[in-house]
């Protein structure tokens, strides 16, 4: 299965696409017969001996055992671990609402901010912006964000400032922004000097110097998205030319 | 559901940006988005993007009593619907506050108007009388579902024919449509909502609001024109002091902007008439935008610093001709691919409908199935017989059509050509009915 796999590597799979341990999966006589693991990641579910894909997308490989399926998906389906940006909705007792995009309101306690004690309350309005980690999400309960870290500290999370702008944009666009060497980031680093808070959700904060220089770049990351690399250089090569 | 709310970020940003003359999109304050007006296959169906806005308008007709107090005169009805497919703040079947606005505007912008001649839609005096109706549904909330859902009624009610009538003493004859042309409805002249919104308590102005700009207005100013230059109706709404030269002003705005839009819709009619004489596709499926994940332009999102000049005139999609069919898949430019967009079923296997039996229908009754179908290629053989292509369509497509395989083949033989890939396999396509 795993030649199967990486024959396929790149190409495009839909669901219902399956594979199967076939006779010519059988381990030649000459190896040391060491048994292989394959880890499976989004996309890929196993059932029985049989491996299926279950959303539509291009299948990925990373060394030594990993695969998974690369889609593009706007809604968001609260994950662990996951650093996600928040809209706070409503203050009740010693809870917040916060809107991360899921089905349902996560819950954010007061306590789990930096330095936030009993007698020293976060100062979080309703309507404000909060970077924080998913700490419970799964499809039985309701989803639990904190501000802080394993070690307490806050660690960039918190409430974000003001001046930028809130953009909307698809899950696959920020993984690529998230992404260890990302060229997408490369490109925007040329441009001008900005800030961007990246949620998982696929929520980008932006802020430039000017309100105008802000509202190009959220343009930009939205036009972004349906684009290759090739056609995003072109793009940002007509930006940089053109009078700013 | 309940809607994303909105930051105090975001609104933030917005009216700072409004202050610098800047919309989110990169329009000039004035401007409207991009209007595309298409009629679908029947008579009175009539569609409406603007921007992302996206709006349908149907009218039907029936003979009715007439009310008492006005027996020599016409009834027109107008219900316009807020879809959840617009936006998740819409519930079905509530009658949310926003759709009473919307309902009463439009009431007032096209029946006080006068702008359809009730009497000529008198049969009998007293007896029979046409009741029209325009039902508008919302497909997708952008903002300024108001000005979308005027052009719309106004589009559908120019675009309806209804059935001739004779009058033979007391005998009234009703003609089917194959029996005599049915005829327009009179109409006097189009009146058009303009929508300006203002802020910071009427200081700053701006035409067409999107949808985050609808979320942080302070109040909203309704216009209703035609291109006579003659108000129809005023409304305002948020509670805002306006003075007497910033409605002067907006009036004025309305009028060039109502011109422009009368002249595309008068285009887009002319466009689909001559569609139809011709005897070419017309209708809705032929002229929907191909949104594919893999698209190498988007419209809506323009850089700001590149020329963005969205005019309202100028842009009306006439009914394009059925693309080419490829054996190969397409690959426009190095690097992008397509899923599933191949026009023809390269499968080899020939789909029937479902719901054409009754022996070989003429192609007017077909007429009505095709409307839903996204390519449908007419062979030209005198069973005319449509085959259908299969696609698989992103979830952006408004339709979707369900492959269903049955173990052997249902009713009729297979058209000529056909080369069934699978033994005893016959497929049949269900078609989901808006």
């Amino acid at each position: 299965m795993f030649s199967v796999l990486k024959e396929r590597v790149g190409e495009i799979l839909l669901p219902g696409d399956e594979f199967c341990c076939g006779p010519q999966d059988t381990l030649p006589l000459t190896d040391s017969g060491k048994a292989g693991r394959l880890v499976a990641g989004p996309g890929l579910r196993r059932s029985g001996d049989r491996l299926l894909v279950s959303r539509s997308g291009v299948l990925r490989h990373k060394e030594p055992n990993k695969f998974w399926i690369e889609s593009q998906q706007r809604r968001y389906v609260p994950a662990k671990g996951e650093t996600v940006i928040g809209i706070v909705t409503t203050k009740s007792g010693d809870v917040f609402k916060v809107d991360i995009g899921g089905s349902e309101l996560a819950s954010l306690s007061f306590l789990a901010f930096e330095g936030a004690t009993k007698r020293n309350r976060p100062n979080v309005q309703v309507g404000d912006l909060l970077l924080a980690q998913l700490v419970v999400a799964n499809k039985d309960m309701e989803p639990e964000l904190v501000c802080i870290d394993g070690s307490g500290r806050a660690n960039g999370m918190g409430v974000l400032g003001t001046g930028g702008l809130l953009i909307k944009v698809s899950l696959g666009l920020v993984r690529r922004l998230l992404a260890p060497r990302s060229d997408l980031r490369a490109d925007l680093e040329q441009l001008f000097p900005c800030e961007l808070t990246v949620g998982m959700n696929g929520r980008v904060w932006v802020r430039a110097g000017a309100v105008q220089q802000t509202l190009v770049l959220a343009n930009l990351l939205q036009s972004c998205d349906a684009m290759t690399a090739a056609q995003r250089q072109q793009l940002f090569r007509r930006l940089q030319q053109g009078a700013f | 559901m309940k809607d994303t709310p909105l930051s105090n970020c975001e609104r933030d940003f917005i009216l700072k940006a409004i202050e610098e003359k800047k919309r989110l999109d990169g329009r000039q304050t004035y401007d409207y988005r991009k209007i595309k007006i298409t009629f679908g296959t029947d008579y009175g169906c009539c569609f409406v993007d603007l921007g992302q806005t996206r709006v349908m308008a149907q009218v039907s007709c029936e003979l009715v009593v007439p009310k008492e107090s006005r027996p020599n005169e016409g009834i027109m009805f107008f219900n316009l619907e807020l879809s959840p497919m617009a936006s998740p703040a819409f519930e079905q079947g509530r009658q949310s506050e926003l759709s009473v606005k919307l309902n009463r505007q439009l009431e007032r912008c096209l029946r006080n108007s006068k702008c359809i001649d009730t009497e000529s839609l008198c049969v009998v005096s007293g007896e029979k009388v046409w009741q029209i109706r325009v039902d508008v549904r919302t497909l997708n909330n952008d903002g300024n579902l108001m000005d979308a859902a005027s052009v719309a009624a106004i589009g559908a009610l120019c675009h309806f024919r209804r059935p001739d009538v004779s009058i033979q003493g007391e005998e009234v004859t009703v003609y089917s449509p194959e029996e005599r042309d049915p005829i327009p409805l009179s109409i006097y002249h189009m009146p058009i909502s303009v929508s300006f919104a203002f802020f910071q308590q009427g200081t700053f102005l701006l035409v067409d609001p999107s949808e985050r700009e609808e979320r942080v207005m302070d109040g909203l100013l309704m216009i209703a024109m035609n291109k006579h230059r003659e108000i129809c109706s005023i409304q305002s709404s948020g509670g805002i002091m306006l003075l007497k030269e910033q409605v002067m002003r907006c009036s004025k705005i309305a009028s060039v902007k109502v011109s422009e839009i009368t002249e595309l819709i008068n285009k887009a009619l002319l466009n689909d008439k001559t569609a139809r004489k011709a005897g070419g596709r017309c209708g809705f499926a032929e002229s929907m935008p191909q949104e594919r994940i893999t698209a190498l332009k988007t419209d809506q999102t323009e850089v700001e610093m590149s020329d963005v000049s969205e005019t309202a005139s100028g842009i009306v999609r006439t009914a394009k001709s059925p693309p080419q069919t490829v054996p190969s898949p397409l690959v426009p430019v190095p690097g992008v691919g397509q899923v599933g967009e191949g026009l023809r079923n390269t499968w080899g296997l020939e789909e029937e409908e479902e719901e054409e039996d009754d022996g070989g229908e003429s192609s007017g009754g077909d007429s009505v199935e095709e409307v839903t179908k996204m390519h449908v290629e007419q062979h030209q053989q005198d069973k005319s017989r449509a085959v259908d292509v299969v696609e698989i369509l992103d979830s952006d497509e408004e339709e979707e059509e369900v492959v269903i395989l049955y173990p052997e083949t249902t009713t009729k033989p297979k058209t000529t050509g056909s080369s069934s890939g699978q033994k005893g396999a016959g497929t049949s396509r269900k078609q989901k009915k808006k």
